[in-house]
């Protein structure tokens, strides 16, 4: 007892060193399988390529075939890559939800942001309305964006309101969830044939049709987010304490709820504007980030980014192998196979957190 | 020297007023303030006040120190975020100070405050998982481990058994002796607060009945008042004051 006070000694020995040096380990575990992940999506497909064969394509695409190139580089690698920013931006908004709002459920597909990003979608697809006058390339993302933001206004003003319990936005989000699922089924009844199809096949969200710029945009998305974030991270971490708690520790709560929620919604709405919505990752990446990593935002919110890649990669190879040569829509498999395995990692996981 | 004073301070939520118009002398650093009142007097909202985190009126001086030097422990102590109690500690020494990085005087001085708690052993749990005492006194860790100059406790040991209630009062007082710091602590054992409260800020349906010398302020008439009990202060043989209850009248 006596001799404890002289016993901290400097730098490595210090418990609380080896346990970030656990997490980094964690952190550098995930960012190998996620590596190893796209390596096997891109080698994936109609044809199958050995690792080997496409490592070395991308390494050094001057040296391989003008087919092996052509595959990789202008056909699997987009879409590969679609799967790694889209299932970061997901899963990073769906942390961050959680975060601020105190709720294990929050994502963007729970409360409501990704059907209001369908309905947007759709809008532009059946009706050709463009929300945003004169963006019209970008018409689909732009509605989706927009309207996306709308419901995570409506979410955050309430939330903010006095006397609303977490419950309360849980049930908002699931009214906006009714609400714009049934506008949207009422925009299909009106579609022409084409527009439908197209319509169906944006709501089960798929990454075939990712390209280079659809990467780049997803991509710096996730890149002007992160940092945002991580500037925050200690304050992020303390909402986490509960609302007064972090606002004694001199953390302006509503108004980071505020940035976050802006965020948030850039985040969810980009990447479903462009692959449709794919569910769940922002509920499941979070939560095995917390599991292997904690709260603490240094470590959870680069571990949700790539628990979340990670997850929609392994979908994509799934998705190509389950039933080889269909290509199943990734959305379907998230949910199909990320149910279950998510309803297996809350049983097995005696510690309850929320 | 630190010490806080209330000049015609206003507090509400929303359009509710709890407090209208209060204001008390300068508050001193250096010995320990109890907040005494029956339930719902308005005990915390005056933490609130004080602490920035409600509207109202009126101003909340602070002399020797400024807002950033100030720390709140809620009455409420739930956690359950998925950290550990060491991280938990961090978190809150690291609010307002840049740097992922952590040096090795602030893990000293989380170290320092848990050893002081006297719950290193606590270090490596989760918040999740701790007992309502635990919880309370890594919430005390978390209020000290920046150093505040002034400290607002909402019953600090309102979950703690008869030794550790002992420890974090005396705890509580070193450090005030110590730093000159001014604390304030919402108590409702009166036992407590005369044994290590100089001075005492007693409240009721938003008003403050008596500010003043600890043994001025507990009197059987304000007691009395204040919970509607009858109670005399007598010394025990060792010659400290006890208060001891008769029943209500
Ligand atoms: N968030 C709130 N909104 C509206 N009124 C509130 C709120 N919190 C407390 N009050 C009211 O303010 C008054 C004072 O409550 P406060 O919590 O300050 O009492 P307290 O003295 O801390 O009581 P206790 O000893 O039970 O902790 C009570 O009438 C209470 O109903
Ligand atoms: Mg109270």
């Amino acid at each position: 007892m006596s001799t404890q006070d002289t016993a901290i000694p400097a730098s490595a020995a210090h418990p609380y060193h080896r346990l970030v040096l656990r997490r980094l380990v964690v952190l550098g575990g995930l960012a190998l399988l996620l590596i190893l992940s796209v390596a096997i999506d891109i080698s994936v497909g109609p044809t199958q390529y050995p690792l080997a064969d496409v490592l070395r394509t991308i390494l050094w695409p001057g040296e391989a075939g003008v087919q092996m190139r052509v595959v990789v580089w202008d056909i699997r690698m987009p879409v590969a890559l679609m799967a790694v920013t889209v299932g970061g931006c997901l899963s990073l908004a769906g942390a961050q939800m959680q975060t601020i709002l105190a709720n294990p459920l929050a994502s963007p597909f729970t409360l409501g942001l990704s059907a209001a990003a369908s309905f947007g979608a759709a809008l532009a697809m059946v009706m050709g309305v463009a929300l945003f006058p004169g963006a019209l390339t970008l018409m689909v993302p732009a509605n989706a964006f927009l309207l996306a933001m709308a419901a995570s206004l409506l979410v955050f003003g309430l939330s903010s309101m006095r006397g609303v319990t977490v419950e309360t936005i849980v049930l908002l989000g699931i009214a906006l969830v009714f609400t714009f699922n049934a506008l949207l089924a009422l925009l299909q009844y009106f579609a022409s044939e084409q527009a439908l199809a197209a319509v169906v096949f944006w709501t089960m969200g798929s990454l075939t049709k990712a390209t280079w710029p659809k990467v780049f945009i997803t991509g710096a998305i996730l890149i002007l987010c992160t940092p945002l974030f991580a500037r925050r991270a200690w304050a992020l971490t303390a909402i986490r304490l509960g609302e007064t708690r972090a606002a004694a520790m001199g953390v302006p709560v509503r108004r980071l709820r505020f940035e976050t929620l802006m965020l948030v919604s850039l985040l969810a709405a980009v990447p479903v504007s462009f692959v449709g919505t794919i569910g769940f990752i922002g509920i499941v990446g979070p939560h095995i980030a917390r599991l292997l990593l904690g709260e603490d935002q240094r470590f959870f919110l680069p571990g949700s980014i790539l628990a979340g890649a990670l997850i929609l990669s392994a979908t994509s190879v799934l998705s190509k192998v389950l039933l080889p040569g269909a290509s199943l829509p990734i959305g379907i498999i998230t949910a199909l196979v990320g149910v279950p395995f998510f309803a297996t990692l809350i049983f097995t996981h005696g510690r309850r957190q929320w | 020297m630190v010490s806080l004073q209330l000049d015609r301070v206003e507090a509400r939520y929303g359009r509710k007023v709890i407090y209208a118009d209060v204001s008390t002398p300068p508050l001193p650093g250096g010995s320990l303030t109890a907040l005494v009142g029956p339930n719902a007097a308005g005990k915390s909202t005056l933490f609130r006040r004080i602490a920035g985190q409600l509207a109202g009126a009126g101003e909340v001086r602070l002399s020797g120190t400024d807002k950033a030097s100030l720390r709140y422990m809620p009455q409420d102590t739930g956690m359950n975020a998925a950290l550990s109690v060491y991280e938990s500690v961090i978190l809150s020494l690291k609010q307002g100070r840049g740097g992922w990085r952590l040096t090795e005087d602030e893990l000293h001085a989380v170290d320092e405050i848990l050893q002081l708690l006297k719950i290193e052993a606590l270090a490596g749990k989760q918040l999740a998982e701790l007992s309502g005492g635990q919880r309370q006194l890594v919430s005390i860790g978390q209020t000290l481990v920046s150093q505040p100059r002034v400290i607002l406790l909402d019953e600090p040991t309102s979950a703690l058994d008869l030794y550790r209630q002992y420890e974090v009062l005396e705890v509580l007082r070193a450090y005030v002796e110590r730093t000159g710091a001014v604390a304030i602590l919402a108590l409702h054992d009166l036992n407590q607060v005369m044994r290590v409260c100089t001075t005492t800020i007693a409240v009721a349906n938003g008003r403050i009945v008596a500010t003043g010398p600890t043994l001025e302020v507990l009197r059987p008439a304000l007691i009395r008042e204040l919970y509607g009990i009858e109670a005399r202060v007598e010394t025990c043989s060792r010659g400290c004051p006890m208060m001891i209850v008769d029943g209500a009248p």
